[in-house]
C-alpha cells in the first residue's frame, strides 16, 4: 500500500495507508496510552484513554480508530489530552474497589500505571462502591467484577482469536458486565488468555491467585515442556525450601513464536515439578524393595554393571531408550553415549511422527520445511490429518488467525469434522485410514480417488480440489501421524510441483523432534545419518559399532527372550505409555532417570531422580524444526539434569569425559556457592556471564559444550548462535540430512493428548487434572437430561 | 426474514420481539432455537436480550404497563401516575399481578415528551395522562382480557 506522511508532536511519520494512528505512533516510539485497543484484535473506541489531537478536527480524537491520513498534524501528549485522560481514569476509578495490595495484578497493573502517570484524580463520587462477590468460573479462571474496567479485551480473544466464543458482555451502560458462557461457570478451552490479556485484576487465574507478587518472582522465558509447537512461557520463579519453585507461567515475554498465546499446559501445567511425589533421592533395589541411596554408590552400581555386560557380553545385550522432553544435548549425549561408550545401537524413542521419511524426502531441497512462524503468515494452508486445535494448539491459532487476518485459504482433509473446519475454504471428511491414500491421490493417482470418494464428497469435488491446491503458491503443508512411510513421500512428491511449497510434520511432545534430529534411532545417528557408513560421525566419535541395532519392539522381544541384560531408560515410560508388560524386562538390569516413580520406573533396580526441562539449560527443536533455548528456571533440591547422570555414568564406566563432552574451551570463572550463606552466587555469576554473552563450558556438565559439537556436525543446526542466544528461534533444515536408513513407518504411534492431557507429566499437574475432572463432570451432566 | 438482512446475526432483534410477543417471554427453549437458526452462541443471544429493556426472559403479565418518569414526564406528573399504578394493581417495578394480567415498570423517556406524562400498555401509547385516564386504560384492558 502507498506510505502516508503525517506529524506527531512535530515528528515526521510515515507509514502505509490504513494504518491505525496509535500503531503509527508506536513506529516513532510516542506510546499513546490505551485500554481496550489490542493489536490484531477488533477495534473497540470504548475507554477513551488514547485521546489526541488532530488539527482541523474539532474534538480530540481516538487514536486508536482513527486510520493515518496524508499531512495530518497530531499532538498525543498536552494539558487538555492530560485533563481528558485524567477524567477518564476518574470514571474508571469511581467503582474500583481499589484493593491494589492484595490484586494480583497489582505492580503490573496498567490501571496502576495509568494513575501513576496521569496522577491521582480527585474523586468527586459520594456513592457507596457497588462491591460484587468474587466468582469462579472454572479451576483456572476467575473473576472480580468490581476491578473490570470493560476494556473488553477478554471477550475478543476468547472470541476472535481462540474462536471459542466463551465470554459475552451483559447489560449496559454502568450495569454492563463481563459474562461466562454458562450462566455462572465457563465451557471453554481454559487457555487463561482472558487472564493474561486482562488489563486490571478482574480475570485472575487459579493457578496463581494470592501466591505471591509479581516483583518476588524471577521471571524466566523457557520453552514450554509439553507438545511440539514450542512456544515461549515465562516462567516466574521464587526462592523455596526446595530450591527455586515456579509459582506462574504466564506471557509476560511476547518475544516467542506463539507472541500473545498460550493454550493451558504451557500457561498452568508446571505444577507437575512442584508435585510432592517428586523422586528426590536415588533409588537402588535391595532384598526386592527401592530404596534410598547416595549418588556415588548409584552411579558406581550402573557403571560397574554396564561395563561388565559391555565387556563380557557385548554392548548389544544393552538396551537405551531415549526422552522426548530432554533436550537436544541430552538426546545427542545418549546418542553418542550408547554408540561410543556402551557399543550399543540399541537406542530407540517414542516416535510420534516419520521424521527419518521426512528427512530422506525431503534431503537436496532447501528451505523445503515451514517454521511456525510462517504458518501465521502462509496465503494457503493444506492440513491432512491431526486435530490441531487438541494436539497442537499453538498451530491451531497460527492457522485459525492466519485466515482471520491475512485470509489466508486453508483446506483441510480429516477423518473427524475437527473444530479448524470452521476456518476452511474447504473441508473434506474422509474414512478413518484414508489419509495416506489422500495423499496419493493428492501426488497423481486417480485410482486413488475412486477409493476416497464417499456419500459426502465425490471424485469430481476431489479432482477439483486437487487442481485448486495445484493453483497455490507458497502452500504450507501441515500433515498428522496418519502420514507416514510411503505416504509422506507421495506427499512430498505433490507438495514438490507446487512452487514454494513447505512441509510441518506433526510430532507430539516437546523435543520429539529433536530425538529424531539427534539420532535416538537403531539404525540412525544424528541428522539422519545411517549407522552403516563412514559419516562426519564415524570419523569423529570414535569406533561405533556398525549394523543396525533393536528398536523398541525388538528390546521388548529380547528381553522376554531373556537376551537383554541391561535396559537404561533417560526420561521415558515405555511401560506406562506403549502398554508394555512390566514382566518382560524382569531379567534385565533396568535404569531409570526419571521424575517419578511412573510405572517403569517402579521395575527398575535403579532409579535417578531427574530434573525436567524447566529446571535446566540446553535446547529444543520444536516439530517445525524451530531450534530454541530452553533456560533453567526452577530447581529442586536432589535432582540431577539427565545431562549430568550421563556424563556421571560414563565416568564411572572409566571413560574419558573429554572425548564424550568436549568442554574447557570457554570461559573460565569462580562461580561461588551455590548453596550455603553464599547461596545465589552462582546464579548470580550466572546471569553476569550471560548478560556478556559469554557461555562457561568449565565443566563436562556444560551443555552448551554438546551444542558447539551438535551445531559443527548435525546437519542443518548451524544457525546463527548469536539469535539463537537472544532468544529467538532458529529454522533448521533437513536439506543436507543424511540418506537415512530403511524404518519402520508402523512403529509411529501418536501419543493421543488432548487439550487437557499431556502423557505421563500431565497425571502429575494439579492444574490439568483439576481441568479434566471439570469437564467430565459437564459432560456427564449434559448428558444425563 | 434473516434474507432480508446483509449478515444473519442482524436479524436478531426483530426476531427476537416476535418471538416475545408469541411465546410472551423470552424462554430458554426460545433462546437456543435463535442462537441455531442464526448461527450465534446462546451467550452472545442473551447479551443481546440483557441490552434492551423491553426484551424480557421471565414471565410478564399479558399488558406491560410502562410508566415513563423521565424528565418532561415527571414534570407533568408521572410520578403520581406511576404511584397510582402500584396502588391500584397492587405491585410494584417489574412486578405482575397474581392473575397475569399485568406488570408495571417505570421506563425512561418512551418519545412522547410532547404529550407528557405519557405510558405504553404493550405497543399503545396513551398521553397527556391524568389518573382517571390512566384508570380508563387499565379497565379497558381488563376488558379485553
Ligand atoms: S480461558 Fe480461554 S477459552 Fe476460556 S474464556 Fe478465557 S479466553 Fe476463552
Ligand atoms: S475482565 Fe479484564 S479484560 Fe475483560 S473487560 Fe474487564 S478489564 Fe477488560
Ligand atoms: S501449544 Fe504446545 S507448546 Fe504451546 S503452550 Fe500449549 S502445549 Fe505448550
Ligand atoms: S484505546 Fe482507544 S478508545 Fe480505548
Ligand atoms: S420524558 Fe416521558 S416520554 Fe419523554
Amino acid at each position: 500500500m502507498a506510505d502516508v506522511t503525517l506529524t506527531v508532536d512535530g515528528k515526521k511519520v510515515t507509514a502505509p495507508a490504513g494504518t491505525l494512528l496509535i500503531e503509527a505512533c508506536k513506529t516513532v516510539g510516542i506510546e499513546v496510552p490505551s485500554f481496550c485497543y489490542y493489536p490484531n484484535l477488533s477495534l473497540q473506541g470504548a475507554c477513551r484513554m488514547c485521546l489526541v489531537k488532530i488539527e482541523k478536527m474539532p474534538k480530540l480524537q481516538t487514536a486508536c480508530t482513527t486510520v493515518i491520513g496524508e499531512g495530518m498534524i497530531v499532538t498525543s501528549d498536552s494539558e487538555e489530552i492530560k485533563q481528558a485522560r485524567k477524567s477518564m481514569l476518574e470514571l474508571l476509578l469511581g467503582n474500583h474497589p481499589l484493593d491494589c495490595p492484595v490484586c494480583d495484578a497489582g505492580g503490573e497493573c496498567e490501571l496502576q500505571d495509568m494513575t501513576f502517570t496521569y496522577g491521582a484524580a480527585e474523586s468527586k463520587f459520594m456513592e457507596a462502591k457497588n462491591h460484587k462477590d468474587e466468582q469462579q468460573w472454572s479451576p483456572v479462571v476467575f473473576f472480580d467484577r468490581p476491578r473490570c474496567i470493560l476494556c473488553y479485551r477478554c471477550v475478543r480473544v476468547c472470541g476472535e482469536g481462540m474462536d471459542v466464543w466463551a465470554l459475552g458482555v451483559q447489560n449496559r451502560g454502568v450495569s454492563s458486565v463481563i459474562a461466562p458462557n454458562r450462566e455462572d461457570h465457563l465451557e471453554c478451552e481454559e487457555c487463561g488468555m482472558c487472564i493474561d490479556i486482562c488489563p486490571v485484576g478482574a480475570l485472575t487465574s487459579g493457578a496463581y491467585r494470592y501466591k505471591t507478587r509479581p516483583w518476588e518472582m524471577k521471571h524466566v522465558g523457557t520453552i514450554c515442556t509439553h507438545c511440539g509447537d514450542g512456544c515461549k512461557t515465562t516462567l516466574g520463579v521464587r526462592r523455596a525450601d526446595t530450591g527455586m519453585e515456579i509459582v506462574r507461567g504466564d506471557n509476560r515475554d511476547k518475544s516467542g513464536t506463539n507472541g500473545d498465546f498460550l493454550c493451558i499446559k504451557g500457561r498452568y501445567a508446571f505444577d507437575f515439578a512442584n508435585h510432592e511425589d517428586r523422586l528426590t533421592q536415588p533409588l537402588i533395589r535391595q532384598n526386592g524393595k527401592l530404596s534410598p541411596a547416595t549418588w556415588e554408590e548409584a552411579f558406581e552400581l550402573i557403571g560397574k554393571t554396564f561395563a561388565e555386560i559391555r565387556d563380557s557380553d557385548g554392548g548389544a545385550k544393552i538396551g537405551v531408550i531415549g526422552s522426548t522432553r530432554t533436550t537436544n544435548e541430552e538426546d545427542y549425549l545418549l546418542s553418542k553415549f550408547a554408540r561410543v561408550v556402551l557399543k550399543t545401537n540399541n537406542v530407540d524413542h517414542h516416535r510420534t511422527a516419520d521424521f527419518p521419511a521426512l528427512a530422506s524426502a525431503l534431503r537436496g531441497k532447501e528451505g523445503a520445511t515451514a517454521s511456525m512462524a510462517e504458518v501465521f503468515t502462509a496465503p494457503a494452508i493444506l492440513l491432512i490429518g491431526n486435530d490441531p486445535t487438541e494436539q497442537h494448539p499453538l498451530l491451531a491459532w497460527q492457522i485459525r488467525n492466519n485466515v482471520r487476518l491475512h485470509r489466508a485459504r486453508l483446506y483441510v482433509i480429516n477423518s473427524n469434522s475437527i473444530k479448524l473446519r470452521r476456518q476452511a475454504t474447504s473441508f473434506v471428511q474422509i474414512e478413518p485410514g484414508m489419509e495416506g491414500q489422500a495423499a496419493a491421490f493428492l501426488a497423481g493417482s486417480d485410482a486413488a480417488a475412486d477409493t476416497l470418494a464417499n456419500s459426502s464428497t465425490k471424485k469430481e469435488e476431489w479432482i477439483a480440489l486437487r487442481d485448486k491446491l495445484r493453483g497455490e503458491q507458497n502452500l504450507v503443508i501441515v500433515f498428522g501421524s496418519e502420514i507416514v512411510g510411503d505416504g509422506l513421500a507421495k506427499l512430498v512428491k505433490f507438495g514438490s510441483a507446487i512452487s514454494g511449497a513447505k512441509f510441518v510434520c506433526l510430532a507430539d511432545y516437546a523435543n520429539s523432534r529433536g530425538a529424531a534430529d539427534m539420532g535416538l534411532y537403531p539404525d540412525l545417528l544424528p541428522g539422519y545419518h545411517s549407522i552403516v557408513g563412514n559419516s562426519q560421525f564415524h570419523q569423529e566419535w570414535g569406533e561405533i559399532p556398525q549394523a543396525a541395532g533393536l528398536d523398541l519392539p525388538g528390546m521388548v522381544e529380547a528381553g522376554k527372550a531373556g537376551q537383554l541384560e541391561a535396559l537404561y531408560v533417560v526420561g521415558s515410560n515405555p511401560v506406562g505409555r506403549l502398554d508394555i508388560d512390566p514382566f518382560t524386562f524382569s531379567k534385565s538390569f533396568v535404569v531409570v532417570q526419571d521424575m517419578f516413580l511412573t510405572e517403569t520406573a517402579v521395575i527398575a533396580d535403579v532409579v535417578l531422580p531427574a530434573a525436567n526441562a524447566y529446571e535446566k539449560s540446553g535446547t529444543f527443536t520444536n516439530t517445525c524444526g524451530d531450534l530454541q533455548l530452553v533456560k533453567k528456571a526452577g530447581e529442586v533440591t536432589g535432582t540431577k539434569s539427565d545431562f549430568e547422570m550421563i556424563v556421571r555414568i560414563a565416568d564411572a564406566m572409566g571413560f574419558e569425559m573429554r572425548k564424550l563432552v568436549p568442554f574447557g574451551g570457554g570461559t573460565r570463572a569462580d562461580m561461588g556457592q551455590s548453596r550455603g550463606a553464599q547461596s545465589g552466587e552462582a546464579d548470580r555469576h550466572a546471569v553476569w556471564l550471560e548478560a556478556h554473552g559469554l557461555e562457561p563450558k568449565m565443566s563436562p556438565f556444560d551443555p552448551t559444550a554438546i551444542l558447539d559439537e551438535i551445531q559443527r556436525l548435525v546437519p542443518g543446526y548451524d544457525v546463527s548462535r548469536v539469535n539463537l542466544l537472544s532468544g529467538n528461534s532458529e529454522h533448521t533444515s533437513l536439506a543436507e540430512a543424511g540418506t537415512s536408513a530403511a524404518h519402520k513407518p508402523e512403529s509411529v504411534s501418536p501419543a493421543n493428548d488432548s487439550l487437557f492431557s499431556s502423557g505421563t507429566l500431565g497425571r502429575y499437574s494439579r492444574a490439568l487434572n483439576s481441568v479434566s475432572e471439570s469437564h467430565e463432570v459437564k459432560t456427564a451432566e449434559v448428558s444425563a437430561d | 426474514m434473516v434474507p432480508h438482512y446483509p449478515t444473519k446475526r442482524s436479524a436478531l432483534v426483530p426476531t427476537l420481539l416476535y418471538a416475545q410477543d408469541e411465546v410472551g417471554f423470552l424462554s430458554d427453549e426460545v433462546i437456543a432455537e435463535l442462537a441455531g437458526r442464526l448461527d450465534l452462541t446462546e451467550l452472545e443471544v442473551r447479551n443481546v436480550i440483557s441490552y434492551y429493556s423491553m426484551l424480557t426472559t421471565k414471565p410478564r403479565g399479558k399488558f406491560n404497563v410502562q410508566v415513563c418518569t423521565n424528565i418532561s414526564c415527571l414534570v407533568r406528573g408521572g410520578e403520581e401516575i406511576l404511584q397510582h399504578c402500584a396502588k391500584k394493581l397492587g405491585v410494584g417495578h417489574k412486578g405482575t399481578t397474581p392473575d397475569g394480567l399485568f406488570s408495571l415498570e417505570e421506563v425512561e423517556c418512551i418519545g412522547a415528551c410532547s404529550w407528557a406524562p405519557a405510558a405504553q400498555v404493550n405497543y399503545d401509547f396513551h398521553e397527556n395522562l391524568t389518573t382517571e385516564k390512566m384508570d380508563k386504560v387499565l379497565d379497558e384492558c381488563r376488558m379485553k382480557a
